[in-house]
């Protein structure tokens, strides 16, 4: 019997440890790949260089940065608004029935695939876009829309939590002042979820940064630095799934480094995300 | 019996049903300070809750009858519900400022009432700080945030808040149950020197703080009144044996 406990605990415990030790396997691997074109191109050079040809030799993902950076920045501006509207109507205005048919919905949103969200942006946003807008229509702002949708689940949720954990004695003393329930909201329940809300916020960046399929799919892929949101363009993630299939040497080696890049990125995200959020609890 | 600052008429509260006040005709006179006692349960805070109307928030109230504030019916729709709130401010049991600094804790009333000159706020800052007793304390800590503070001086930060809006009444939900007994007495002592100019309704289930600060005491037990007299008259020679039971702290006989 001491026997067969010794061992439950050894596999419990080495199966606690396999995340950890997937993301270091998963780190090494990526790091391994994408070091050694770091190291010949120089890493000023592939991070600042606007030409993307790595067939021909040249490695600069600066194009592909900016990609990601107006892509996020457009979902973020899209999306942020309405989730937020969505979680503090939740919250603090919904009653009970009304929240318990939006909840699941918004789960399911964040059930679908995303290769149906892309499928959708394909099919009539990509379409509208070069018709009211001019353009070719596979642009900075389609993908923005796809993402802003598909980030919605993600920030509305956490932001929602945020302002549940607000304490109802905050509400009861500024309502007790004579505040409006709106006045209430803006003056003393957002800011006391501040912390959270970004949380969600910065969660919502990371999908949006991270998420390919559907971009692929709506964004044109060019390798060229935006100037517009009806440019075609080409994200961190896009880049590495369109031509990893293809890729040898060098080219695989570019390939591996821009997920290095993604990977701290996305990193870099989690842990501002995480420190914001334990400020929060720790107030 | 109807002159007084706050008049309760035959009022009646259900919660979904359940009846938590039956019928209190009760005046609250004006500068003076009423307490009302009763053991828990027994309806004295939601008695307080309908005098504001923070009732309202709470679904599946039921009321009759009316509260009368300077003769005119709380829940009669003439007067607004910010606008009552604002005449009839409020502190609670557990000190609840906002995760805000001190200066924007006390600013927050006046702000919500449309107040935005930054020296007008700064000086009902200071006015509302000092009439608490927490100026000098705190004149270079305002922009501190304001759950640093130790309960007694959260609890009478929340005093000053409320008397930043200029109200006319003030309710106290058991301020005190949550402080030391030196923060209480120091309560005690600003109630005082505050019913100079408002009228005061607290809420305890503090006898002797009862005994001590107020000048009328109502009773209250199973949502009814029961006794309704000067401090004095009700501690010393309560007409209702209930009343005398609770007071001296003997078992209540048994309703009915």
């Amino acid at each position: 019997m001491k026997g067969w406990e010794w061992l439950i605990r050894r596999v419990l415990v080495v199966m606690a440890f396999s995340s950890l030790s997937l993301l270091a396997l998963i780190a090494l691997f990526i790091f391994a790949g994408g070091v050694p074109i770091l190291a010949e191109v120089g890493v000023e050079q592939f991070l600042l260089g606007t030409r993307w040809a790595p067939t021909r030799g040249h490695y600069g993902i600066l194009p592909m940065i900016a990609g990601s950076l107006w892509v996020t920045g457009g979902a973020l501006v899209l999306g942020v608004p309405i989730a937020l509207a969505c979680a503090i109507y939740l919250s603090e205005i919904a009653s009970e029935p009304v929240g318990r048919l939006i909840k699941p919905a918004l789960e399911l949103l964040a059930g679908i695939p995303s290769v149906v969200y892309g499928f959708l942006g394909l099919v009539i946003l990509v379409p509208l876009i070069r018709v009211l807008l001019g353009g070719p229509g596979f642009s900075v702002l389609a993908a923005s829309c796809v993402l802003a949708v598909m980030i919605l689940p993600t920030v509305t949720s956490v932001s929602y939590d945020a302002l549940r954990a607000v304490p109802a004695t905050y509400r009861e003393g500024s309502l007790a002042l004579g505040a409006t329930r709106w006045q209430t909201i803006r003056m003393s329940v957002l800011p006391a979820a501040r912390s959270g809300i970004l949380a969600g916020i910065i969660l919502g960046m990371g999908r949006a940064i991270g998420e390919t399929m559907a971009v692929i799919m709506v964004a044109g892929n060019a390798t060229l630095i935006p100037v517009s949101p009806l440019d075609p363009v080409r994200t961190l993630t896009s880049n590495i799934a369109l031509e990893l299939g293809y890729a040898a040497g060098k080219h695989r080696e570019a390939l591996f480094a821009t997920g290095v890049v993604l990977f701290l990125i996305i990193m870099g995200l989690n842990l501002v995300a995480e420190a914001v959020a334990g400020r929060g609890r720790s107030r | 019996m109807v002159n007084g600052k706050v008049v309760v008429s035959q009022l009646n509260l259900a919660y979904r049903g359940r009846p938590a006040l039956r019928d209190i005709t009760l005046v609250f006179p004006e500068k003076a300070i009423t307490a009302i006692i009763g053991p828990s349960g027994c309806g004295k805070s939601t008695l307080l809750r309908t005098i504001n109307r923070m009732n309202d928030l709470i679904p599946g109230v039921e009321i009759r009858g009316q509260v009368l504030l300077d003769g005119e019916d709380v829940y009669g729709g003439t007067i607004l519900l910010e606008e009552l709130r604002r005449r009839v401010g409020m502190v609670f049991q557990r000190p609840n400022p906002f995760p805000l600094s001190v200066f924007d804790n006390v600013a927050y009333g006046p702000r919500v009432h449309g107040i935005r000159d930054r020296t007008l706020l700064a000086d009902i800052v200071e006015r509302c700080l000092r009439a608490v007793g927490l100026w000098d304390n705190l004149r270079d800590r305002l922009r501190r945030p304001a759950l640093e503070l130790p309960l007694g001086q959260q609890q009478q930060l929340c005093l000053a808040r409320v008397l930043a809006v200029e109200p006319e009444v003030i309710l106290l939900d058991e301020p005190c149950s949550a402080l030391d007994p030196i923060s209480t007495l120091r309560i005690e002592q600003l109630m005082q020197e505050l019913k100079e100019r408002y009228t005061i309704i607290i809420v305890t289930h503090n006898m002797q703080q009862a005994a001590r600060a107020s000048d009328l005491t109502a009773f209250i037990l199973d949502g009814e009144l029961v006794e309704w007299a000067p401090t004095e008259i009700l501690f010393t020679s309560p007409r209702d044996p209930r009343t005398e039971a609770y007071i001296t702290g003997r078992r209540l006989p048994v309703p009915h």
